[in-house]
């Protein structure tokens, strides 16, 4: 518990500390005025460059050390390979081939030799798109968290021998874990019998976007990115739910979808046009459902990290901190709350699709 | 918005990691894990289940101890009981056999007594009788010298004579 406190305050100073760097290099410069919505969204979107730290050297310079990450793009059937420096942070256009391309608003584009950005009127850039299969900051942080995952349950997983004997160390942490995600979630919801075949599935998608979750939460590198508050992570994993769900969906709840038993025709015709539609409503909500609940965790605790940038005050930090940390220890809640929720209703429309009418 | 438009680099990403953790994970750490749980929760209940009937068993013993030594203690109260029943009939029976053998020798050394006596008397009848004649030859022969000097005789003999 001791521990516990020292680390989340440890987390909090270097927070604090890498944002008041940050304004004092603001200050240096005037005419770059803190605009709060710009640092939260860049924050929370996804990146091609893996920010370290930010300070102001002796010179009254701003220095970014970043981490380049590999560009994997592949336009026109011309596949290119090149690391993210290349860019130098969307200032260079980069050459391959005869194509040019240019980093956006972590976007990239295909343009001319100059890297013109040509508008429509409602300024959405009309240049071409290549398909971006770079390691952005968010693959590099889910590499991490799968590394840190097998190191963990694989590690934990040898210490159980052959013959049966009392959990210790690191087992005796992650089994309660296990046994929750076991009895709790997929037994409960599925039932004793048909549990274990979708039990790998249940296990890693909750300690997935728990594990996820709380990298989310460190501060600082290499944390801090917002993967599970990103629809395009939410929407594969709801995805992977709704395939499992209606490829081991049974007669009967397949019956039940389609052509509702004991109820009169005409409202059998309507619900199972609301049923259709409810197949993929529940996936879609369970994207949704993850990915708000961790960005506007994110949001919140940077916009009130914000408040002290834009009272343009050191007095209003105490408070920001105070209230950040209570933000952390609700996102601390959230971030297991949401792995379970989202394990919890996959679980539940399993269950409900494997589900066999007793008659 | 860009926040709602999935980024296709990002969700082929996901799917490859993933599907790879999922595989990885369920070959060497669900499987062994789970299956290590279930051994040992099969263990345990299998455990309990054995001291349970160990237990029961343990007390179907302490029953039937209690029961055998109850029965011991009755028996030996029993064999007590007979015991000192028997030595009773064993004294009274050589009280009263002790009894009657007394009172057959008393009657027999009355009987003896009586037999003794009368032969005695018998045998002094006889002595008396020889006493007599004798005495009675005696007489005879004095009678033959002296009539005083008989008579002093037949006094000194008769004086003689100690019938006891």
């Amino acid at each position: 518990m001791r521990h516990i406190k020292q680390v989340i305050l440890v987390l909090v100073v270097l927070f604090s500390t890498q944002l008041i760097y940050g304004a004092d290099a603001h200050k240096d410069d005037a005419s770059e005025e803190f605009d709060p919505m710009e640092m939260i969204m860049h924050h929370i979107a996804d990146t091609h460059e893996w920010h370290v730290i930010s300070y102001t050297n002796g010179e009254g310079h701003k220095v970014n050390i970043t981490l380049p990450l590999p560009i994997i793009l592949i336009y026109q059937g011309q596949f290119n390979v090149f690391m993210s420096s290349a860019f130098d942070h969307g200032h260079k256009v980069v050459k391959k081939g005869d194509v040019y391309y240019k980093l956006y608003h972590e976007k990239i584009y295909v343009t001319d030799a100059d890297g013109t950005i040509h508008y429509d009127d409602h300024h959405n850039v009309k240049n071409a798109k290549p398909w971006d299969f770079s390691i952005t900051r968010n693959v590099g942080s889910m590499f991490l968290s799968v590394l840190l995952l097998l190191w963990l349950f694989i590690s934990a997983a040898r210490k159980y021998g052959s013959t049966p004997s009392t959990p210790k160390g690191l087992q005796s942490f992650l089994e309660p874990l296990i046994l929750f995600v076991r009895d709790d979630i997929a037994v409960a919801q599925i039932g004793k019998e048909k549990a274990g075949r979708f039990m790998p599935f249940l296990m890693t998608v909750f300690f997935f976007i728990w594990i996820n979750n709380l990298i989310g939460l460190i501060p600082f590198f290499p944390g801090g990115s917002n993967l599970t508050g990103n629809i395009s992570v939410t929407m594969l994993l709801a995805m992977i739910t709704f395939l499992i769900t209606n490829f081991s969906g049974t007669k009967s709840y397949w019956g039940h979808i389609f052509w509702m038993p004991g109820v009169p025709v005409p409202i059998r015709i309507l619900l199972s046009f609301i049923e259709f539609i409810g197949l993929f409503t529940k996936p879609f909500a369970l994207m949704i459902r993850l990915m708000a609940n961790i960005t506007a965790g994110h949001i919140i605790i940077l916009s009130l990290f914000s408040l002290i940038f834009v009272m343009k005050s050191v007095a209003i930090a105490p408070v920001s901190i105070l209230m950040g940390l209570m933000m952390f220890m609700l996102e601390l809640l959230v971030a297991v709350l949401q792995a379970y929720i989202f394990t919890l209703l996959s679980a539940l429309f399993i269950g409900m699709a494997v589900h066999e009418e007793e008659h | 918005m860009g926040l709602l438009t999935p980024d296709p680099g990002l969700v082929f990403w996901t799917l490859i990691t993933f599907g790879l953790l999922v595989f990885l994970l369920k070959k060497f750490a669900w499987k062994p894990i789970l299956h290590a749980l279930k051994v040992r929760e099969e263990t345990i209940e299998f455990s309990l289940a054995a001291a349970e009937k160990a237990k029961a068993e343990v007390q179907d013993l302490n029953i039937e101890k209690e029961k055998i030594m109850n029965q011991a203690k009755a028996d030996r109260d029993e064999l007590i009981k007979e015991a000192r029943e028997l030595k009773q009939n064993i004294l009274d029976e050589a009280k009263s056999k002790a009894q009657i053998e007394a009172d057959k020798i008393i009657v027999s050394a009355r009987s003896l007594i009586e037999r003794e006596k009368n032969e005695a008397i018998q045998e002094m009848k006889h002595k008396v009788a020889e006493l007599s004649v004798d005495i009675a030859g005696k007489l005879l022969e004095q009678e033959m010298e002296a009539n005083d000097k008989q008579k002093a005789i037949i006094d000194r003999y008769l004086q003689e004579v100690n019938f006891n």
